[in-house]
């Protein structure tokens, strides 16, 4: 509601508006007609958006110079849903910086997706659904990131997860693939059971305290007028924190402002497949790799990591929500690095890895307090990088699988010479994910690193650090099983390089994660102005580059050749290693509770319980009611006498009962 | 006549001309009750349009009222010795389960395009139900409320026991005889209101300005509650509801779940929470926890179902537990949450159980193990299952999302009268389902839609015809059209809640609607 902003910050909904009109159209008009246009159309709608995006981002840093202080502005909103008087739900957009970045890499990376989905999926019987699909997520997926309360955030946080739904499961015909979806679906949305509850305890204290608080910062604040009990601005502020964890809950011995936090960071958790709600994202990757790249890999899997940047000053407040933020975070990028190093599919290596680097920027949030948010930045500054390099590497998979049409790794080898340009952009994000100095992972990397010990968690930091030489050894284990040595399944042999229309996108996203890491996140995106930005701090830096290094020479020794030194090192670690590639066994836990104790012990239970109990119940009734009725005609015996004394006993019963009662 | 009564004139008048026509002019028949109730759409629009601009007006009136103030009212006494009188007009949750009505018959009529067994009955009792049911939604006088009522549930048992499928005869006489002890239960309670009030009227309005001794209110409170629980498929009082749904016909199917259930939740808050306000405090809580194992027990009940009639008719018992559990909460949003849900569920089941009409049309199998991938065959008809059952699941965008966050969010704010821990964790326990809805609503699904095509000769089947696009285009965009834009539902019903609102908080906390 600033009268000073630029034509674009008025308009900041057409960001959104464009990729949900154009899937309107694409899936009513265009793809029925026409499948090639229906790619085209799809592709100009993001593409158009993606300008806006840029367009946003020029004029908020403009008005809002780097380094200085960047406020929260929400230059549109529109009532949408009025629960009850003092409680609505506004439709809008929210800018500010963290927006702002997210609105960018959406964008980037779905219209470069966009433009090689035209390429990748040609021929496809489903090319039009395809594409009135991915303008579904990516509008779904903007509408996230603009949300300025945290109703619109859960409006579009099932919207994601429903897209993502149907294109994994977009080759429905594939028995795995559908279950696969099935998985994705129902795991984030167990997860969000707790993000609803929390926005319902949320939505219920924050009406609730909204008087007082309304009170308390009075009128001064003129940019909060109009403001909500479920707008960002108000939860996060520190007079609503305040009172919010002034409140009990007396039978968990915690403030309620943690509970809702632990409970919104569950749907966080789940969207952003931290441990245990990670199974569903390994198997996603039955969907088209494009689909992987764009949702599973750069913007929709972050989305849990936004939620918590976006509520930061809550998650800040409450000591024990940061904490758990912070352990599940550490704890996932170490597990899912670990099992990432013995997987054969190429892109589930990917999909561990993104777990993994979710953990990453997890933590580095977790670490963050009030008065140190140098992982707030570092976070968001890997996330930025993240999706691009990770992006380049679902693509550069995608180029390789679209060549040699299997997914194991060891069905390929000796690409680099026969997709030379894959192979580079490919080896650019290998070094960026793996932190290698000048590539953007280094510089993110580095601020994470640094805040964990800084922000006092050694141990953590500890983690981190493992996970980095992790990461380097995984990452550079299928570059060389992929690309070096000799060509050794029936596809690998008659590989050829992608069409141009594939390799752009790819050498654009290559370029994005060379230069990416030498903008300085900490002017754009920070929390105090205090915030000192470090640049390259070596004490940590260097150690890091080394651990990155002796995992990319352990790759290169084990890997390069022939593989029996692989073969020979997996066979040393006995049973471990079978326990990992088995990823610990914890989708076999959950098929057991699922199957074995909820559909056996609970529904199948219920379903009979219904038809022979109650149902039983209806039925006796009626038996009873016929069988009563047989046994009344029989005193129906039209004998005057039978009626007498009937009457004569009826008459002295009730006078028994009117005695009775006397007395 | 007002448009009011022309409303429920309209397809009595269209019931003459289906008997009227000769059955060899069946095709006549099926042309003559499609104009019948799209005029019914019509007439809808207007008397929507006649009630907006009416009452948009009052809105602040309406913060303060304690009765609920009725539009486009036509009363005439009809007997005088008893009181009964020709009361019917319209508010805003009338209009909603008007329009309501007028789009799923219009759809059903579509989707009964190939009954070719005795056409003209058919259309004939289906058109007179449809008569009844107006009926109910405008009458202000319970006597003639309950006589709409039952011209609403009768011809039901003619229309499974003859159109039927499978066990249809059991069928019918279970759901014919639960209903009527339903309504008998309903009955006895309008008597006692007659009774007890003393004015010697049926007229509601008039009712509802006595203030009935709490003793009384807390006997018949729950009698009429439950009565018409009964027919809103309440535990354990819903088991009619799956039998009763598998054995009928598309069109009565989609009637039955989507219209008639309404018939519950409405009287339940039409009538006894309206009239009864201290039984409805005294009793919230424990219809709560009832309408709690509805929504859990329906929902598990429904994994494990193998047809897809039965499948759809646990779901509904899921989704109509919503309703009631709204109207238990006695808050604004659980309120205005339950009318939303009939009116979601209402137009959502219809759409389902016109699409398994028409699967089974094609593939004569409703076993869900038999089918599968059928989406290739039937994009169509896929696409519209597929946004019928994320419309169950509650996702955002469709109408689903409203209704149930309405509901619990009106569970969780509570009510001074009940205890607020025990609705918050009836709350927390009945947003389980949201998890349980979406396992087997994709289950389901998936088995049918994906997968490869599990028999040869589903690969010849036909995907929709004209009719079957304009049926199930129509409630599908109905569900969008409430989920995208749900403020215009919102504001035509919202401030027809406040004088419940209002009646509940007692006179002096009138105007006090904000704290709720």
């Amino acid at each position: 509601m600033d009268g000073a902003s630029g034509w674009m910050m008025q308009h900041a909904w057409l960001i959104p508006a464009l990729p949900l009109a154009s899937f309107a159209i694409v899936g009513l008009l265009v793809s029925p007609v026409s499948k090639r246009a229906a790619g085209i159309v799809a592709t100009l709608a993001i593409m158009a958006s993606a300008a806006c995006a840029y367009l946003l981002a020029w004029e908020y840093f403009t008005l809002y110079p780097p380094g200085g202080k960047h406020p929260i502005l929400v230059p549109w909103s529109y009532e949408w849903l009025r629960y009850q008087p003092g409680l609505s739900v506004n439709v809008g957009v929210l800018v500010d910086p963290i927006s702002v970045l997210l609105l960018i890499v959406v964008t980037t990376v779905s219209s470069l997706v966009h433009i090689y989905s035209n390429a990748y999926m040609h021929g496809d019987h489903g090319f039009g659904r395809y594409f009135t699909f991915l303008n579904l997520f990516t509008f779904s997926m903007l509408g996230l990131v603009v949300a300025p309360d945290i109703i619109q955030m859960y409006v579009c946080w099932e919207l994601v997860g429903v897209s993502s739904f149907l294109l994994i499961g977009f080759y429905y015909m594939k028995p795995s693939a559908v279950s696969a979806a099935k998985k994705a679906f129902i795991v984030t949305r167990f997860a969000d059971l707790g993000f609803l509850v929390g926005v319902i305890l949320l939505s219920y204290f924050g009406f609730r305290l909204f008087p007082e608080w309304s009170a308390e910062v009075g009128a001064a604040t003129n940019g909060l007028a109009g403001t909500q009990p479920v707008d960002f601005a108000y939860l996060n502020h520190p007079a609503f924190l305040a009172r919010f964890s002034e409140l009990h809950v007396a039978f968990l011995g915690t403030s309620m402002l943690t509970l809702a936090m632990i409970l919104v960071y569950m749907g966080a958790a789940g969207k952003s497949a931290m441990f245990p709600l990670h199974i569903w994202l390994p198997d996603a990757m039955e969907g088209p790799t494009p689909v992987s790249a764009l949702i599973h890999a750069a913007t929709m899997v972050v989305a849990g990591v936004y939620l918590v940047a976006r509520l930061f000053p809550a998650f800040a407040y409450s000591e024990t929500a940061a904490l758990v933020v912070m352990v599940v975070g550490a704890f996932t990028s170490l597990f899912a690095a670990i099992i990432g190093t013995t997987q054969d599919d190429i892109k589930r290596v990917l999909a561990f890895s993104t777990l993994s680097q979710l953990g990453y920027m997890m933590l580095a949030l977790g670490v963050c307090t009030t008065e140190y948010a140098a992982g707030y930045t570092a976070s968001m500054f890997h996330l930025f990088t993240h999706a691009f390099f990770k992006a380049l590497l679902f693509l550069g998979a995608g180029a390789v699988i679209h060549a040699v049409h299997t997914n194991s790794i060891w069905e390929m080898g000796g690409l680099a010479k026969k997709m030379p340009i894959t192979h580079i952009t490919f080896l650019i994000a290998t070094l960026a994910i793996s932190g290698i100095w000048p590539f953007a992972g280094f510089f993110s990397k580095d601020e994470i690193l640094v805040s964990a010990l800084a922000g006092g968690h050694p141990l953590v930091f500890g983690v981190a650090f493992v996970v980095a030489g992790l990461t380097a050894f995984y990452m550079f284990r299928i570059y060389f099983v992929t690309f070096w040595g000799h060509g050794r399944g029936e596809g690998a042999a008659h590989a050829h390089e992608a069409p141009a229309v594939m390799w752009l996108p790819m050498a654009l996203l290559a370029v994005l994660s060379s230069v990416t890491g030498f903008i300085p996140m900490g002017e754009f995106v920070s929390l105090g102005e205090h915030e000192a930005h470090h640049g390259i701090n070596l004490a940590i830096a260097i150690p890091a580059t080394a651990v990155a290094l002796l995992g990319m020479g352990t790759a290169a020794f084990l890997y390069i050749g022939d593989g029996r030194r692989a073969k020979s090192a997996a066979l040393a670690m006995g049973g471990a290693y079978h326990v990992i590639k088995q990823k610990f066994y914890i989708d076999e836990l959950y098929l057991f509770i699922t199957h074995r104790i909820i559909f056996h012990y609970i529904a199948r239970p219920i379903a009979w319980f219904d038809r022979h109990m109650v149902d039983g119940g209806v039925n006796a009734s009626g038996w009873v009611t016929r069988t009563s009725g047989r046994v009344l005609s029989f005193m129906q015996t039209g004998q005057v006498q039978t009626y007498g004394i009937w009457f004569t006993g009826g008459v002295a019963f009730v006078i028994l009962i009117l005695w009775c009662a006397l007395l | 006549m007002g448009p009011v009564s022309w409303l429920i004139a309209l397809p009595f008048l269209t019931t003459i001309a289906v008997v009227l026509t000769p059955e060899r002019h069946w095709r006549l028949i099926r042309w003559i009750s499609l104009v019948g109730t799209g005029l019914g759409l019509i007439l809808t629009a207007a008397v929507t349009y006649l009630y907006w601009i009416e009452a948009r007006a009052d809105i602040e009136l309406l913060r303060s009222a304690t009765v609920t103030k009725l539009y486009l009212v036509e009363q005439v006494m009809w007997f005088k010795p008893l009181g009964i009188q020709y009361f019917v007009g319209v508010d805003g949750i009338s209009v909603s389960m008007i329009i309501l009505t007028s789009i799923i018959i219009f759809c059903g009529v579509l989707a009964s395009w190939n009954v070719e067994n005795r056409t003209k009955e058919f259309f004939a009792l289906l058109l007179l139900l449809v008569t009844g049911v107006f009926g109910v939604f405008v009458s202000y006088d319970l006597f003639l409320f309950f006589m709409f009522y039952e011209l609403a549930v009768l011809p039901m048992y003619l229309l499974i026991g003859v159109w039927g499928t499978g066990p249809k005869e059991y069928a019918a006489m279970k759901l014919t005889l639960m209903l009527l002890v339903g309504s008998a239960f309903v009955l006895v309670g309008f008597l006692a209101l007659y009774h007890e009030s003393g004015l010697h009227t049926f007229d509601l309005q008039q009712l509802a300005t006595i203030h009935y001794s709490d003793r009384f209110q807390w006997w018949f409170f729950p009698m009429i509650f439950v009565g018409f629980g009964v027919i809103g498929a309440l535990f354990p009082f819903h088991t009619w509801s799956p039998d009763g749904h598998s054995s009928a016909p598309t069109a009565v199917s989609m009637l039955h779940a989507g219209v008639l259930m309404k018939l519950g939740g409405y009287g339940a808050l039409r009538i006894a929470v309206y009239a009864l306000p201290e039984g409805a405090k005294a009793w919230g809580l424990f219809f709560m926890g009832l309408t709690t194992i509805n929504i859990l027990y329906g929902s598990f009940g429904a994994i494990m179902q193998r047809d897809l009639k039965y499948f759809t008719a646990y779901s509904s018992v899921s989704h109509c537990g919503f309703v009631l559990f709204g109207v238990a909460a006695l808050n604004l949003m659980g309120l205005k949450g339950a009318v939303l849900q009939m009116f979601s569920h209402g137009i959502m089941t219809g759409l389902f159980f016109a699409l398994i009409g028409m699967v089974y049309g094609r593939t004569h199998t409703r076993i869900i193990s038999e089918m599968g991938g059928l989406a290739k065959v039937m994009p169509w008809l896929a696409t519209s299952f597929y946004i019928a059952g994320l419309a169950s699941l509650g996702l955002p965008g469709l109408s689903g999302f409203v209704a149930e966050t309405h509901v619990f969010l009106g569970g969780f704010f509570g009510n001074p009268w009940s205890s607020v821990m025990m609705t918050r964790v009836l709350t927390i326990i009945a947003t389980l389902s949201i998890v349980v809805t979406a396992v087997y609503v994709l289950r389901g699904l998936a088995m049918v839609f994906q997968g490869p095509i599990t028999k040869p000769h589903f690969e010849e089947l036909g995907d929709a015809t004209l009719t079957e696009r304009l049926s199930t285009g129509i409630l599908a965009a109905t569900l969008l059209f409430v989920g995208i834009l749900p403020w215009l539902i919102i504001d035509l019903i919202e401030p027809s809640l406040y004088p419940f609102i209002n009646r509940l908080q007692g006179l002096a906390a009138a105007g006090a609607i904000g704290t709720l």
